[in-house]
């Protein structure tokens, strides 16, 4: 079925099947691999991108559902090689992270979350990423990231990018 | 030269696999796509125990795209078996079933097609006809008159049965004044890892190797491939280099590694396994123990313990992987941070028709803590003592450090004392009973959970040989080889995959440490399992002492040859040549100097300048042995089980809501001794990453079946995972007691937190409920269980549900 998409700005003709979901259309015909896939109904979260800036999960939704929205993955954030999005060096500053696995899919939720409320409480925060689970943090530092990219974007320390 | 030397070791350096990560740039299995791949669907039993009757592929084969269909038969005509960990030869497994399969979700059919979705189809159409038998799902029933036998051909259902008698324990309980006896459950839980098991191999028969690509945390897995598919020892090469999402201890995949294996030779095609999540959780053979204790100790009135009896019964499922020897594990640490002078220890091992299990995140230390810690708490509750008090008057004194407890094994070092003193004066201890006591005045159900509890670190694999007559290995290694190139460049090596403990980091930071340079400058190599020096694998929070050893060991050799050479060609006596931050020179007149480029120059293109015979170059590589490791378990089961022994210490207060059963943290602290703490972030991060599973562990995890034997939790919607809301902020108090026995005084952290939260909670919920006579004994203690437990005993007392307690 030929499908039209707006992945990361950039819009793609594709021809794939109706029941490919919209995660496996990314990784394995669009090669966009830092979307993950955890558990395929839903409940991980590994798998979110933005749909016109919103959180979804991309194992719950066909890539022929997805013609008509931006869809934005983790690729989409980084616009300069070897560059960092502040959120990302963020991330990287507060050690959010350890096995990477979950890691995009709490970025682009920290991404929205922020977009929406460039100062979130710690609740906010919580509330925010609990529907992603990562396994290896106990997300404290998650959550300080987040906290420490907002504090950021309000008050940019020198030498951050 | 008298810069101040940087630090490196112990500072809050960033970790330099973030970066990847949070670029989504991470390389996992699944990112992985050769040509001409092929793809794995299984056909799994549905049956807790079933005979095969029959296998009729062919609607399977007929479908296009469909490569190929094969059952367990014809993997067993080319493999061996799948390794036992136990003494059970008659105890055999294919990575399909043979014949019968034995738990549900147990593999009988690969088919392997273009693309997983065609496969999937196709093994939807492979027709199993079933002949369902007889079983059973608790191990208590399964060793008792009549539980049916899963392995008809071992003869029982029991795989492993035997007592240690550490000291005079009859004469301990004979001379005491009291004895409590108690039962608890620990229930099955899994790593579960978000990253699902998966393999690529790829055959080329030119050079003779498979390769395989996995998200393995596995020792040994390029050499146990190649042995059970019958191929030569090097055969097999494992790209280390792949990023692994999440291990804890279960990701090793053997059986799966060994079918692909098999295909990717039979089709002559790459072939790829991902586990779908439901694969993994019935099949996936990764779950974790699960155990009944029961728990005897004899004590004064001062509530000082003699003397304990321990017998663990651990369910291992339908086959006996190494993850049996789980219960050999805790001997190291079998009195906990106490001074229990005698223990008697009881292991039994019982096959049953669930899923098999595999190692797990401090190899069955946590279920053991949980144990100890009852024990202390109900000694304090029989003779109305502070649990806070009771648990100090046992503990080990920092002045008997090393310290050889009964079970042979010698703590390496530790102040208990000054840990917990540290956590009661942050927590206010007074402060907080109190405010438990005001709780409760407001009809909560409110508790303060305490646990003391040691975290064993260095993996020496003793626990194989104690519980396994045929296995003699006495080491557990670790390599790293640091190599300056020709321009100066520094690069060290990894020799094992990794999960996210951030093992770049840590060599880099040590190397940088050892030779005084930048550790950003040091470039990480991770060569694959044919080029490699010898490793046996991120596992048995050992990688800090082992792989950080390793690198330390070989960054100062590395160190010494920069030294000789300046001492020749400088022309002074040793112990006047000075290295700093690579530059050598001359101590009493600092002037006559060899920079770093000199000395690389020197040592790469000019012979004539180096000492006699040296070897020129700059490479040295180091094979790490387990310190204080080396030697088999004695007659009677007395052995050195781990090196370094971390300590930590949880005080938590929480409530429980009287009508919803649910539970809240309000408080919690941590005191956390590992030693030299190489990178902090990393260490808070596996800390509290740990504690979140052991609030998964205490309060919603577990692996439960129907009355079928079918899994009743087969995703991650029956199966609840802790989220962002279930993890409250938690205050770490660091102490550090280095170790003597490693290069920095550190000591293991991998499964730090994990080992003390299920205890701590436990402890919590427990005195939430004291008030009401009643108590928990099992874990996980599910929310809807504490409501019915709550509901019954107010009923009893005669009180109105969301009255005042």
């Amino acid at each position: 079925m030929r499908v039209e998409l707006t992945i990361n700005g950039a819009a793609r003709a594709l021809d794939v099947e109706p029941r490919m979901t919209l995660v496996d259309c990314l990784r394995d015909v669009l090669g966009l691999t830092g979307t993950h896939v955890g558990c395929e109904h839903g409940a991980c979260g590994a798998c979110t991108v933005l749909v016109d800036g919103v959180p979804a999960r991309a194992c719950l939704m066909f890539a022929v559902q997805a013609e008509g929205y931006a869809i934005t993955t983790i690729e989409g954030l980084t616009h300069t090689r070897g560059a960092l999005s502040p959120l990302q060096d963020a991330f990287c500053a507060t050690h959010a992270m350890q096995c990477g696995f979950c890691t995009p899919a709490m970025i682009l939720t920290a991404h929205a979350l922020l977009a929406e409320n460039p100062a979130p409480t710690r609740a906010q925060i919580v509330a925010a990423i609990s529907g992603v689970i990562c396994r290896c943090t106990g997300y404290a530092q998650i959550v300080e990231a987040i906290a420490l990219a907002a504090e950021r974007a309000r008050a940019p320390a020198p030498g951050t990018r | 030269m008298d810069a101040p030397r940087p630090r490196y070791v112990a500072s809050p350096r960033r970790v330099r696999e973030d970066r990847r990560f949070a670029a989504g740039q991470g390389r996992f299995v699944a990112d992985i796509a050769l040509p001409g791949m092929r793809h794995v669907a299984l056909v799994a039993c549905p049956h807790a125990a079933a005979r095969i009757v029959a296998i009729d592929k062919a609607a399977a084969l007929a479908l296009p795209g469909v490569r190929c269909v094969i059952d367990g038969h014809d993997l067993a005509a080319a493999t061996q078996p799948l390794p036992n960990g136990l003494d059970t030869p008659r105890v055999r497994r294919w990575p399909l079933a043979v014949g019968a399969a034995r738990y549900c979700g147990e593999w009988v059919v690969a088919v392997v097609a273009d693309t997983r979705a065609i496969a999937e189809d196709a093994a939807e159409l492979v027709a199993v006809d079933y002949d369902p038998l007889a079983f059973v799902l608790d191990a208590e029933e399964a060793i008792g008159p009549r539980g049916p036998i899963v392995h008809p051909a071992h003869g029982s259902n029991v795989l492993l049965d035997r007592r240690f008698a550490f000291g005079n324990v009859d004469r301990d309980f004979a001379r005491s004044t009291h004895r409590t006896a108690f039962r608890l459950r620990w229930g099955r839980s899994a790593a579960l890892p978000i990253e699902t098991f998966g393999v690529v191999a790829s055959h080329d028969p030119w050079r003779g190797v498979l390769d395989l690509w996995a998200s393995a945390q596995a020792p040994r897995h390029a050499e146990e491939v190649a042995r059970i598919l019958g191929l030569p020892s090097l055969g097999v090469r494992v790209h280390n280099s792949v990023d692994v999402g999440g291990g804890f201890g279960g990701k090793r995949g053997l059986k799966h590694a060994v079918l692909v294996g098999y295909l990717a030779r039979l089709l002559g095609d790459p072939v790829r396994l991902v586990e779908d999540r439901l694969e993994n959780m019935r099949g996936g053979d990764a779950h974790g123990p699960e155990r009944i204790f029961d728990v005897e100790v004899a004590f004064d009135d001062s509530g000082v313990i003699a003397a304990m009896k321990m017998r663990a019964i651990d369910n291992v499922g339908a086959y006996a992987g190494p993850a049996a020897l789980q219960l050999g594990a805790p001997i190291g640490a079998i009195v906990g941070p106490y001074r229990i002078a005698s223990v008697l220890y009881h292991a039994i091992a019982v096959t049953t028709n669930k899923t098999p299990q595999e190692s797990m995140r401090g190899a069955g230390q946590a279920p053991t803590n949980y144990a100890i810690e009852r024990a202390i708490d109900e000694v304090a509750a029989r003779l109305g003592l502070d649990r806070v008090g009771v648990r100090q008057r046992n503990l080990i004194a920092a002045e008997e450090f090393p310290h050889t407890i009964a079970s042979g094994t010698t703590y390496d070092s530790g102040d208990y004392h000054a840990v917990i003193e540290k956590v009661l004066a942050r927590a206010n201890y007074p402060r907080l009973i109190a405010e438990r006591d005001q709780l409760r005045a407001q009809g909560l159900l409110a508790g303060i959970g305490i646990a003391a509890v040691l975290a064993p670190g260095g993996g020496n694999f003793a626990h194989g040989p104690l519980l396994n007559p045929a296995m003699t290995t006495t080491t557990f290694m670790e390599s790293c080889r640091v190599v300056i190139d020709a321009a100066g460049g520094v690069v060290a090596t990894i020799h094992a995959g990794s999960a996210g403990q951030g093992h770049e980091t840590l060599v880099a930071t040590i190397v940088g440490k050892v030779l005084e340079i930048d550790p950003d400058a040091v470039q990480i190599a991770r060569p694959d399992s044919i080029a490699a020096l010898p490793s046996d694998g991120a596992v048995g929070s050992r990688m800090a002492i082992m792989l950080g050893g390793a690198a330390a060991q070989a960054a100062r050799m590395l160190r010494a040859k920069l030294v000789a050479i300046g001492a020749h060609v400088l022309d002074t006596p040793p112990e006047r040549t000075a290295y700093q931050s690579g530059v050598v020179y001359d101590a009493k007149a600092p002037q006559r100097r060899l920079i770093w480029q000199d000395l690389v120059q020197i040592a790469h293109r000019n012979y004539f300048r180096l000492p006699p015979g040296f070897e020129p170059g700059l490479a040295a590589s180091h094979v790490m042995q387990v310190p204080a490791g080396g030697k088999l378990p004695t007659g009677d089961g007395r052995v050195q089980m781990d090196p370094c022994f971390s300590f930590e210490f949880h005080l938590l207060l929480l409530t429980v809501d009287p009508d919803l059963g649910r539970p809240e943290f309000r408080q919690w602290f941590v005191g956390h001794d590992c030693g030299t703490v190489i990178n902090p972030m990393i260490v808070r991060g596996m800390t509290l990453g740990g504690i979140a599973q052991g609030i998964g562990a205490a309060l919603f995890e577990e692996l439960t079946h129907d009355a079928q034997g079918r899994p009743a939790t087969a995703s991650l919607a029956d199966y609840v995972l802790p989220s962002a809301r279930d993890v409250p902020q938690i205050e770490i108090l660091r102490h550090v007691t280095r170790s003597p026995l490693t290069a920095f005084g550190q000591k293991g952290a991998g499964a730090s937190g994990y080992l003390g939260a299920p205890a701590a909670i436990s402890g919590a919920v427990n005195d939430a409920l004291r008030p009401l006579g009643s108590a928990v004994n099992r874990l996980p203690m599910k929310m809807s269980a504490l409501g019915d437990l709550i509901a019954v005993a107010r009923e009893k007392a005669g009180a109105k549900p969301g009255g005042a307690a």
